[in-house]
């Protein structure tokens, strides 16, 4: 490793220095546009020619064939929906940490009138960026703070695994179910549970056994879980992680899987019992279409299987009839509003009941659940 | 055939223009690269080299996301130079982000209040010594047990990160937050004090920049600095000399971790103002790149930290602005260090034209003053 | 005993890949260069690999695919850090940043596809033994060759002439240049050889393992493998025991939380990278092992003379 003297050095910085002076001095004059109420960005008309600009932010990359995926094809939807009056872009892989709140500030200067961010981590970023822009809004999903121009969204998950646990408990020989997890964040645990108290509806002595990766993404490690579980004694897998990993696995072992975020059906013939899927573009097009409108307000949406947002499909051949017209009824119910996944009585898995019986839970109950409902073993990870 | 000829000295007027000719070529090839996937070469590379700085706000950013960097590399370069391979900076930022914003959880406990920055100070101090003693950990069994420390330090980024991912999703999680993890947000009292304002840029980057001269006079002017890098290039003539190797891998490993902790709280009181398990996004390896392409030299780390956060951001714009798959940015910053370093061959050695085989090349003069240095 | 068995069955497995790097390193590594740049050329041979399964459906082509994907990342690296002198130790941190962004950018067309269907592997009659069956031998033939590299590897470094002068050129490549061995030539050799075997092991992860491809797949094993050569103080056999070290607590640890152990699992998962820390510790306290077994010349560039 060769060291340059003081004076060659010097002279390197003197050089650079230059270069960035001449670099700065030329662009100096092409100030971004002020943060502040610019009023260069006034409300754009709807019925002006100017397509609308929408921008995406996203966690992981569009390649994933998973989350991000789903996502993204949700943004192509609103883009085969309103055609010429949108302009539609993203950002992919983006970090959700100091970095967020540059990329998302950058895409509010570039012109785009509603951002979406993807994941959990861009709350506060996001909050940050929305205190500038005012005329701009902003999305955001799974989170839950709000201001006058930011709003949040999510899908209700917990009705996919909720039907998959149906399909579950009649399927599994063992009465035992493995779950894959990537983090105990409450959306995970609601699955788990749900997935639990839907076994249960069929076979009541239904246990299920988590796994957690600590990751969202890491195919070899999902499928060392899975592995694990299946060992274990489970037969019937579910996760929260993104790829085909643990369905691969399930069906190199002869047991039971299923596909999520994405219809993973073509990729074990005969481990696959159906995929739970969101499908976003519904929402999209009804926040693009908020905008234009001119009627976008500042609320929660959480959207489930009644709008089309989630989904089980796919059930394979093997589900016998009985278990599909259950299946089919809950869904319905669903559909109608009259079914609640979580409905009273609901214990702890350590005996503490928390929800009456016949009460039906609401959104702050769901945004709070902080526990495994009986029959998941073990304790969350460093959950008091 | 293209023949390598060894200088006499090394080129001085080469040292300052390798790093330019190897930024020229990289412009060429990536501009290349743009016209192969269809897009305008020009408006690619103004994206990812003028883009950046353009702005107040904008240069603020590279200046804010290059402060880490610089910090993590002076600390790298010292143990580097030093010849003790710490791999682990990461794990010592996240230590550091840890430490810094568990004080300052503390302090907010305590119900401190005043101006922003007030107790800044001590939520870094914290972070120094979080780091210095997860550095400290890598020093222990290289001493005590001649462990290497690149395993060790690599190792101990992976347990860092999970003793993270532990802290944030389990006793130090916000009770508000909805069990999500991440902390309470910090005390303003406790925040970075701001440089610039309406900017995300602190008092942190005048710390960076002051130490930068620090380590320079460290290493260039100081007695112990001396002795660190004779240690580093010539063992047998330190041991001669009497210089302690034992004291030399404890300085380097204490001094890269206290650097690396003093980002890490930075990183968690300055932008973010908690924690989460993304304080660091890769900014401990990153560091080591920076401090290579800095040649291990306080003045070239402090511009390869700006280069480099110029080019991540060139990243993340690329995308936005021109629908460049992100996939690119690694392919681009792989392709620029390595003409980087292919470019300081030029500066031990000179390229010809020869006719005929493979004769090999004259010791160049910078490994013989080396070897007679041993 | 059954889960037991299987958890034997599951380190094996999960070892292998990080063995198999694990070699090719310690290759390079005895002739004195540090190639950094595992992940990288794990990952540009994962989805070569990966690429040739899907085309062509044949195993044998994936994995020539990887190990020449490996062994193409390497040149590169040799070109520069041995033909150009550049500093080793960033010219492999290149490699990996470039590998990574290369491997995402070519893989995207084989993102969400799906390789034909393997038939599980079993040696027969061995694998009805009572423990050992299920324990031992049912798995991919990639198991098998791990441990046979081991073997080779080692033969080869300290029986046969070749692997003598390899030694010797990554002790002090200047003697072996005074005594007339064309020291670039061997060490472009060797790690190119070890890129190969990256190659193999980055293939096996995408065709076997998971099977499929994304970007990152490999997340992280190839630092891992490194750290392994380390661990293994620069010895064949204990890169093996040193991967399956890795594997087997990485599976005990998912073995523990399928249990419902009461420890969170952000703690049982630092199990592996402890273990590791805490093995190397124990096994480096006597420093002659070490100095015996480090090359001398690791990680400092060669100038040969006139």
């Amino acid at each position: 490793m060769s060291i340059p003297t003081k004076r060659a050095l010097l002279k390197l910085a003197a050089l650079s220095s230059l270069a960035a002076a001449a670099i700065l001095a030329g662009c100096g004059k092409k100030e971004e546009p002020a943060p502040a109420p610019a009023p260069a960005a006034a409300a754009p008309a709807p019925a002006a020619p100017e397509p609308l600009k929408a921008a995406w932010v996203y966690v992981g990359p569009v390649g994933d064939a998973g989350w991000t995926f789903a996502h993204d094809l949700g943004r192509k939807a609103v883009e085969a929906e309103f055609g010429d009056k949108v302009k539609t872009s993203f950002v992919e892989k983006v970090p959700e940490g100091a970095d967020a709140e540059r990329v998302i500030r950058d895409l509010a200067t570039q012109g785009n009138k509603i951002i979406f961010a993807t994941s959990f981590g861009y709350m506060e970023p996001m909050l940050k960026v929305a205190a500038e822009f005012p005329d701009v809004k902003f999305e955001h999903a799974t989170g839950y703070k709000t201001a006058p121009n930011m709003r949040i969204y999510d899908a209700k998950f917990y009705e996919d695994t909720y039907v998959a646990g149906i399909i579950a408990g009649k399927m599994s020989k063992t009465g035992t179910l493995g779950f894959v997890g990537s983090f105990p964040i409450p959306e995970v645990l609601r699955n788990i549970n749900a997935f639990t108290l839907g076994a249960q509806s069929v076979n009541p002595k239904i246990k299920t056994k988590v796994v957690w990766v600590s990751t969202w993404f890491d195919p070899p490690k999902e499928s060392e879980a899975a592995q694990s579980l299946i060992n274990a004694g489970a037969d019937v897998l579910l996760q929260n992680t993104d790829s085909t990993a643990v369905l691969q696995t399930a069906e190199k072992n002869g047991k039971y899987a299923f596909g999520w975020d994405s219809d993973m059906s073509g990729f074990a013939t005969k481990a696959h019992l159906a995929s739970a899927i969101a499908d976003w573009g519904g929402y999209y097009k009804k926040a693009v279409k908020d905008v234009m409108d001119g009627t976008w307000k500042t609320e929660r949406t959480v959207w489930g299987v009644k709008e089309g947002q989630n989904d089980l499909i796919k059930i394979a051949d093997v589900v016998p009839e009985d278990i599909r017209k259950k299946v089919e009824e809950v869904k319905a119910g669903m559909k109608a509003g009259t079914f609640e996944v979580f409905t009273g009585p609901v214990v702890t898995n350590d005996g503490k009941e928390v929800l009456a019986k016949g009460a039906a839970a609401d959104q702050a109950w769901k945004d709070k659940v902080d526990f495994y409902v009986k029959g998941v073993e073990g304790k969350i990870p460093s959950g008091k | 055939m293209l023949k390598l000829e060894a200088r006499a000295q090394p080129s001085q007027a080469m040292s300052v223009a390798s790093p330019l000719i190897a930024l020229a070529l990289t412009v060429l090839l990536a501009g290349l690269l743009f016209a192969a996937l269809g897009k305008d070469p020009l408006k690619g590379l103004g994206i990812f080299f003028v883009e950046p700085l353009n702005g107040v706000r904008a240069v603020s950013e590279v200046l804010l996301k290059a402060t880490p960097l610089i910090l993590c590399a002076l600390g790298l370069a010292v143990c580097y130079r030093s010849n003790v391979w710490n791999i682990g900076a990461e794990g010592q930022f996240l230590l550091g982000a840890i430490a810094g914003g568990g004080a300052a959880l503390w302090l907010g406990h305590q119900g401190v209040g005043g101006p922003q920055g007030l107790y800044a100070p001590l939520v870094l101090l914290a972070g120094v010594v979080g780091g210095m003693a997860w550095a400290a950990i890598t020093a222990l069994l290289r001493d005590r047990c001649n462990a290497s420390e690149i395993l060790v330090s690599l190792m101990l980024v992976y347990v860092a990160q999970q003793l993270l991912n532990y802290l944030v999703f389990g006793p130090w999680k916000d009770p508000g937050g909805f069990n999500f993890p991440q902390t309470r947000t910090f005390e303003v009292a406790t925040w970075l004090p701001a440089l610039l304002p309406r900017s995300r840029l602190h008092w942190g980057f005048v710390l960076a920049l002051v130490m930068v001269v620090l380590f320079w006079v460290f290493l260039f002017r100081s007695w112990r600095g001396y002795q660190l890098q004779v240690g580093g290039l010539a063992p047998a003539a330190a041991r001669y000399a009497g210089f302690s190797a034992r004291s030399s891998l404890w300085t380097a490993l204490l001094v890269s971790g206290g650097m690396a902790g003093l980002a890490g709280a930075m990183e968690a009181a300055g932008p973010l103002r908690q924690l989460t398990p993304h304080v660091s996004t890769g900014y401990g390896f990153t560091a080591i790149i920076v401090c290579f392409v800095g040649r291990l030299h306080p003045l070239g780390i402090a511009l390869a930290g700006v280069l480099l956060s110029m080019l991540l951001i060139g990243g993340e714009l690329a995308q936005s602005r021109l629908g460049l798959p992100n996939a690119l940015t690694g392919v681009f910053q792989g392709l620029l260090l390595f003409l980087l370093l292919a470019c300081d061959t030029l500066i031990n050695y000179r390229v010809r034209w020869k006719r005929g085989g493979l004769a090999s090349t004259a010791l160049p003069a910078a490994v013989v003053a080396k070897e007679g240095a041993a | 005993m059954n889960e037991l068995a299987l958890l034997v069955a599951a380190t094996l497995a999960s070892g292998t890949p990080l063995a198999i790097a694990g070699l090719g390193l310690l290759l390079g590594e005895k002739a004195g260069v540090l190639n950094l740049g595992a992940e990288g050329m794990m990952l540009v041979a994962a989805i070569a690999g990966f690429g040739a399964a899907f085309l062509t459906g044949s195993d044998t082509i994936a994995f020539a695919a990887g190990a020449a994907a490996g062994a193409a990342m390497a040149a590169l690296f040799a070109l520069l850090a041995i033909g150009l002198n550049t500093n080793q130790y960033a010219t492999g941190l290149a490699l990996s940043l470039f590998g990574a962004g290369f491997s995402a950018f070519v893989g995207v067309a084989f993102v969400g596809k799906k390789l034909p269907d393997r038939a599980p592997f079993e040696l027969p009659l061995l694998a009805d033994l009572p423990f050992f069956g299920p324990a031992l031998f049912r798995q991919h033939p990639m198991v098998y060759v791990a441990i046979a590299l081991v073997a080779a590897l080692a033969w080869f470094l300290y029986r046969t002439r070749a692997g003598l002068v390899l030694r010797a050129v990554g002790e002090s490549p200047e003697s072996a240049h005074a005594l007339g061995y064309p020291v670039r030539a061997i060490r472009l050799a060797a790690v190119v050889t070890g890129g190969a075997l990256c190659g193999i092991a980055g293939a096996f992860l995408s065709v076997v393992y998971a099977p499929l491809w994304v970007e990152g797949l490999v997340a992280g094993r190839g630092w891992i493998a490194l750290a392994l050569t380390t661990f293994a103080t620069w010895r064949p056999a204990r890169v093996l025991l040193g991967a399956y070290l890795f594997g087997g607590v990485t599976m005990l640890q998912f073995a523990l939380q399928g249990a419902g152990v009461e420890v969170s699992s952000q703690l049982l998962s630092m199990l592996p990278y402890l273990a590791t820390i805490v093995v190397l510790a124990l096994i480096s306290r006597n420093p002659l092992w070490i100095r015996i077994n480090m090359p001398a010349s690791l990680g400092k560039p060669f100038h040969p003379g006139s």
